[in-house]
């Protein structure tokens, strides 16, 4: 795993930025960049080689869950490994997301180990 | 409401006619013109009264019919009560975890500072030469039992921050809940509103000094910027000032 890889952190809580940003760090990852929602993440995917995109779910905005069917829908996207951490816990809503085609996802709140555990998994089946 | 021309023409006739039964002696039908004159007031009573309770009923019936109301006060406002515990018991805990965390890592830091000051003055007395060569064996001891435990103790540092790094995610937690209870206390207040508009247009929304003055009294819980205006201490010195011209 490229750990100089480019990760796009997207909450529209910036404390919750700030603790992922700083979880990523600890495990080597300091290429990253912000944005608070989905219609802000959107254009910094689509101009921005990222390699790894974590999102929030319930965002103003555009929602975490239609920016994953919306880079899933984009021809130069659709590859992009993408982490849900989130709040929202329903079934329903994790059967959603997976449907649409997240490799990951974390409830809040959660633990380093757990995100650490969630992105070595994610890039051992992206590299399979 | 005014009152018809007819209803002024009656009056005026009835108290001609009352003067005239007064000046004539006619007490008997002084009464009887009275007791006609006190019947309006009386009709126009009762018709403002039944016109009041009329709208009355109908406003409560409308009010109570809507369904979405009645899910606020049976369902929502239960579930906001419970969501504003768990913003308590959400930020009690991460409050908990940070101060324990700060509270494991302040001696393993001081013990850092107070070997490493140790091991300065011994390295400044090796390097004027002034220790012997047991003094110097002792520090070498010092020396790899230090590194050792500085390893150790910044592990340890290392991990504690990363807990009080976590537990910050409260404020995204509890920011979600609170701001569903605003949604619904908008909704609940455009309710009472139209409440207020229906059935009481007339009465009037009197300010009991009285109840606000009791009121002031019991906990108002934290300033919240933006909400809490007016006569508030803000930050410790104001509280410190405060208190010292109390006399304290």
């Amino acid at each position: 795993m490229n750990k100089n890889m480019k990760i796009l952190i997207v909450d529209d809580f910036s404390t919750m930025r700030r603790i992922i940003k700083n979880l990523l760090r600890d495990l080597g990852f300091t290429n990253t960049q912000e944005a608070d929602d989905g219609l802000t993440a959107l254009p910094l995917l689509q101009s921005g080689n990222f390699e790894f995109l974590i999102t929030d779910w319930n965002m103003p905005g555009m929602q975490g869950i239609d920016l994953l069917k919306a880079v899933r829908a984009d021809d130069k996207l659709k590859g992009l490994p993408v982490l849900m951490v989130t709040a929202e816990s329903k079934r329903d809503q994790i059967v959603e997301a997976a449907q649409a085609g997240v490799n990951g996802y974390v409830v809040k709140p959660f633990t380093a180990g757990t995100l650490e555990e969630k992105i070595n998994k994610i890039f051992e089946r992206v590299a399979a | 409401m005014a009152e018809s021309a007819v209803q002024i023409d009656d009056k005026l006739e009835l108290a001609r006619s009352l003067v005239n039964h007064l000046e004539s002696g006619d007490d008997d039908g002084a009464v009887s013109v009275i007791a006609e004159l006190a019947g309006f007031r009386d009709s126009m009573l009762f018709q403002e009264v039944g016109r009041l309770t009329r709208e009355l009923h109908d406003s409560i019936n409308g009010f109570v019919m809507d369904a979405q109301l009645a899910d606020i006060a049976q369902n929502e406002m239960p579930n906001a009560a419970e969501r504003l515990r768990y913003v308590i018991a959400t930020t009690e805990q991460a409050a908990n975890t940070t101060l324990g965390a700060v509270e494991d890592s302040l001696p393993l830091a001081d013990s850092l500072r107070s070997d490493a000051r140790h091991l300065g003055d011994q390295w400044a007395k090796f390097k004027s030469r002034q220790l012997t060569v047991d003094d110097f064996r002792d520090l070498s001891n010092e020396l790899s039992r230090f590194l050792d435990v500085t390893q150790a103790n910044t592990d340890e540092l290392h991990q504690k921050l990363s807990e009080v790094l976590l537990a910050q995610g409260y404020q995204d937690i509890t920011g979600q809940i609170i701001r569903k209870v605003i949604d619904l206390v908008n909704d609940v207040e455009s309710k009472l509103v139209e409440l207020i508009r229906l059935s009481g247009h007339r009465a009037k929304l009197t300010d009991k000094a009285g109840d606000k003055a009791a009121k002031d009294i019991e906990a108002q819980g934290p300033a919240v910027p933006g909400v809490d205006k007016g006569d508030m201490v803000n930050g410790q010195d104001d509280v410190d000032d405060l208190l010292s011209s109390l006399g304290f």
